[in-house]
């Protein structure tokens, strides 16, 4: 019954954004809806929220959106949060090999080659990184919701290069005070070997080498095994338990607030 | 065979009569980065049979499919209460990110949507999805699996050719990554033998002796280990 409970409120949410998801030029069969709802999701609301040529207020309406993110992670700070709307692509699909934006972010925390991709439409990302147990937010503006999809995502500083975010989340009904609640999984970008070794690390557990070009075996992102550390058996890890971390990583409420 | 079975069957097959055929798409996905998948038994049945589930003992047709893969009792369990069956649409191991669709025609009542199969390398670890209510509303659905223990078997994580018989210790086989030798055992005994969450791969950095034959940065996961995506037509 747990089962039936988690998957379902999802599945309706994903129902609602298969619609546009024809028109999408990448090499996508679908987008990848990596996340669950943690509360009760507001039905989504099939009629277009915005009228761009209201004749009652001429004037364009601004959409704004809050994002706030928590980190629930014992001791993985989270790399300056970055979110974006976009129509089209992904940040990353699971299967398929990292793009060189995602690998700066994912190996070295950097968010400003994914933010500055052109399909992005309007963006904004955090000045520091998260703490763990810490919460930010964020504000999102645009002239119009219709065909948008949310993208969120950061790097878990202290692994080789784990990230956490939402995927193009369909926020295109989203209604003025509407919140949705989401969980976000951790990820492998499959650009770096997981070796945890000491000068690899970018974050505070060892202040090694962010990005760098080479590209491990695998070269595909997938779902994060986790890290091991020194603790747990990987001798030659500059991680700790303290270092280890469990799905989900992040808690993310999104609030249309205009 | 069906002895153990059969409380969760119940033997009774309550025709609902509303419940209608479905044509349903069902994509599979393996999202960790080093386990592979044995050939994946999807079915639609009806809500009186259930595959497994955790709390409970696990039948000897699911440790058969756990500890080595194989599906002969599972399926014929199935035939036996009229579910529609697809086996294997990836013809052969689903590998880390990699994924399969297939398609399955549901006949009035198999209205619930099982799927399973055999996580490689572990000692009885497998993916599993559980009746899931097939949605009578045309659209895409997402769900995603978690990492199951059949309970059957103790997590020794040696590599043993031929250990995929059930009550024979050990891995069948470690695709990928060659796994480790001459491990000492991680643990003999297994005190939770009900299906269970698995507890995941330990693993050492040891290629010869320590206490695994499994790597520490290959084998391990965190759950969801797979997403399915169901289209219903």
């Amino acid at each position: 019954m747990k089962l039936f409970r988690l998957t379902l409120p999802a599945a309706c949410l994903v129902l609602a954004a298969c619609g546009s998801d024809n028109d999408d030029p990448m090499p996508t069969t679908m987008p990848d809806e990596d996340m669950q709802m943690v509360d009760d999701p507001a039905p989504v609301d099939p009629v277009d929220p915005v009228d761009p040529v209201d004749p009652v207020d001429p004037t364009p309406t601004t959409v704004e959106l809050m994002i706030t993110a928590t980190n629930l992670t014992y001791a993985q700070p989270l790399s300056p949060i970055a979110v974006a709307l976009h129509q089209e692509g992904q940040f990353w699909q699971v299967g398929e090999p990292a793009s060189n934006a995602l690998e700066v972010l994912a190996e070295g925390g950097d968010n400003s080659d994914l933010l500055a991709l052109g399909v992005v439409q309007s963006k904004a990302s955090a000045t520091a990184p998260l703490p763990p147990g810490k919460k930010t937010q964020l504000t999102l503006t645009h002239d119009s919701l219709d065909g948008q999809k949310l993208s969120l995502i950061s790097m878990m500083v202290n692994t080789n290069d784990g990230f956490t975010g939402l995927n193009a989340l369909d926020v295109s009904a989203m209604t003025v005070g509407q919140a949705m609640t989401f969980t976000t999984h951790a990820y492998d970008a499959g650009t770096e070997a997981n070796t945890e070794a000491q000068g690899t690390i970018p974050g505070p557990a060892d202040g090694g080498t962010g990005f760098s070009a080479d590209r491990e075996a695998l070269n595909k992102v997938a779902m994060h095994p986790g890290v091991v550390g020194m603790d747990d058996g990987l001798t030659t890890s500059v991680l700790t338990s303290s270092h280890k971390f469990d799905n989900p990583l992040m808690t993310v409420t999104i609030t249309r607030t205009k | 065979m069906k002895t153990r079975i059969t409380p969760l069957i119940t033997g009774i097959l309550l025709a609902s009569g509303t419940a209608s055929a479905a044509s349903l798409d069902v994509k599979i996905t393996n999202l960790t980065q080093g386990i592979y998948f044995t050939p994946l038994l999807v079915s639609a049945h009806t809500s009186n049979a259930m595959l497994f589930q955790t709390g409970e003992q696990a039948s000897e047709a699911l440790q058969a499919m756990a500890e080595g893969g194989s599906l002969t009792g599972l399926s014929e369990i199935l035939t036996g209460v009229n579910a529609n069956t697809m086996e294997n649409p990836a013809g052969g191991l689903l590998g880390p990110v990699a994924s399969t669709m297939t398609s399955l025609e549901t006949d009035a009542g198999n209205d619930r949507l099982s799927i399973v199969a055999m996580m490689l390398p572990t000692n009885d670890g497998f993916v599993g999805l559980n009746s899931w209510p097939i949605p009578t509303a045309p659209g895409t659905y997402h769900i995603y699996l978690n990492a199951y223990d059949a309970g059957t078997e103790a997590n020794n994580e040696l590599v043993v050719d031929g250990s995929g018989a059930p009550n024979t210790p050990g891995i069948p086989a470690s695709p990928g990554a060659a796994p480790g030798t001459q491990g000492s055992g991680v643990t003999e005994t297994e005190s939770n033998t009900l299906v269970h969450i698995h507890r995941g791969n330990l693993g050492d950095d040891d290629t010869t002796g320590g206490k695994s034959d499994l790597h520490n940065t290959v084998h391990r996961w965190l759950n969801p280990v797979a997403k399915v995506t169901v289209t219903v037509k």
